[in-house]
């Protein structure tokens, strides 16, 4: 018998937690917590079993962090959350809201990194309590962006914070809009890696930076493998070499190849999946042809799957955001999205039959899978 | 200071409170002192305002955090909600 899945649920207006048994056949509510607040991100520390941080934002009150030690149970807000170094003309940037939480690696206790809104970069060491900005990026690279396409509607975010699991110093993160960077030094100095994705929003042919990656994945067990869904496509990477390749090329034509969620399967690096949108004439962003589907590829992107099994034949007119898919590692693989519409499905045979398991949340910002309490 | 209910959780549900200083920055670090974490849900890394939050003081908007105060000012901070 499996120890269960916890979903941690960032919405609009609050966070839930939904407790699974051990053949995610039931699930338990736990929440509202902070109802009203955005919740744009929960992920459990999985170095200290328990331990979630959150980040939140109320309309009125600004950007947060809270963290709890007891599965969510109770909430201490951080002594310092992520805010910008003070400029001496008060005209600097102020974080909007914390998008994106990362734990640091196993031998990294208490490091943690978020990415905000607008783009920032912050590194927290005790825990999430006190969070210091990371200059070299906040300062060294994001100031250059500004210029390639302006501002953004909703803004421009920092998200996929990801860490090679053999180096804690070898990272990649997502700005969007701005492109993908890497940094071999914990940080210290980034470069772009966008070679080979589309940008056909920036006149320029080829452009350096300006991209729009919308959710990065490094595979745990193979880290030189990377996939990216970004706003002009899907992309894998595999390093040491520097050019993305666009398997998304792949996709029946009918469905295109834009969206917001990529998710790998934990123990196979050519299996991954992603939730297409409508990113045609006004760019709905919605099922396409309100009939949603998940596509799985199991040969690192040569080819693609519909899975459809359970869900709407029509009339499904949803969108899946970058956060709101996530597999829980279980075997066999248990996969789960969320929906703007309030709705989180879920897969218990790896994307071949799907089944809604939450109805009637407010708009679903973020789905994370994490082991249950033992 | 009067304290509208978003805040409440940082002053244990205290309505009106006293803080000193001889501005509103200085009265808003005073009353940060006592509840930690209540002046960054006010005021951003840059010192503005936020954007939703609305400070009177005798009634009349402060447009921003260096206005003077006297003895006996009295500051009403206002979460200025919209949308839904």
């Amino acid at each position: 018998m499996s120890e269960g899945v916890i979903l941690l649920v960032g919405t609009r207006k609050g966070a839930f937690l939904y407790h699974g048994d051990g053949g995610r056949r039931s699930w338990r509510v736990e929440g509202p917590h902070h109802l009203g607040a955005e919740i744009h991100h929960m992920v459990m520390d999985p170095r200290e079993r328990g331990t979630i941080l959150m980040a939140a934002k109320t309309g009125h009150l600004g950007p947060t962090v809270f963290r709890s030690t007891d599965y969510g149970r109770t909430w201490k807000e951080a002594g310092k959350p992520p805010a910008f170094r003070k400029t001496s003309s008060g005209d600097g940037p102020a974080v909007d809201h914390t998008f994106w939480l990362t734990p640091g690696l196993s031998a990294q206790k208490g490091v943690w990194w978020a990415g905000t809104s607008p783009p920032g970069l912050f590194r927290s060491e005790d825990g999430g309590d006190t969070w210091t900005g990371i200059e070299s990026f906040n300062e060294g690279i994001v100031p250059g962006l500004k210029e390639v396409i302006g501002p953004i509607p909703g803004g421009a975010i920092v998200h996929s914070i990801l860490i090679d699991p053999r180096d804690a110093k070898r990272m990649y993160l997502g700005i969007s809009t701005g492109g993908i960077f890497t940094t071999g030094d914990g940080g210290a100095s980034w470069k772009p890696l966008n070679n080979g994705v589309a940008a056909d929003f920036i006149p320029t042919p080829d452009p350096e930076v300006g991209h729009d990656p919308h959710c990065i994945v490094v595979h745990p067990k193979n880290p030189d493998r990377l996939y990216h869904q970004n706003h002009c496509g899907i992309y894998r990477l595999d390093r040491p070499s520097e050019r993305w390749e666009r398997i998304g090329k792949n996709m029946p034509k009918l469905i295109g190849d834009i969206g917001f969620p990529m998710v790998v399967h934990p123990r196979d690096p050519d299996t991954a999946w992603v939730f297409p949108m409508d990113g045609t004439t006004v760019w709905p962003r919605t099922s396409i042809d309100g009939k949603p589907a998940a596509y799985r590829t199991r040969d690192a992107g040569l080819t693609w799957q519909r899975q459809d099994g359970g869900l709407p034949r029509e009339q499904g007119w949803f969108t899946v955001l970058r956060q709101g898919m996530t597999a829980d590692g279980l075997d066999p693989l248990g996969l789960y999205f969320g929906t703007t519409g309030g709705e989180i499905w879920m897969s218990a045979d790896e994307g071949e039959s799907w089944r809604p398991i939450v109805s009637h949340l407010p708009q679903i910002f973020s789905v994370v899978a994490a082991p249950g309490a033992s | 200071m009067l304290v509208p209910p978003p805040l409440h959780s940082y002053t244990g549900g205290v309505t009106r409170v006293e803080a000193e200083g001889a501005t509103l920055a200085e009265v808003l670090s005073d009353l940060d002192r006592r509840f930690p974490g209540i002046r960054f849900r006010m005021i951003d890394e840059q010192d503005r305002v936020r954007p939703h939050i609305r400070l009177f003081v005798n009634a009349a908007l402060a447009p921003a955090i260096d206005r003077p105060l006297g003895a006996g000012d009295e500051v009403q901070i206002i979460c200025a909600l919209s949308g839904g």
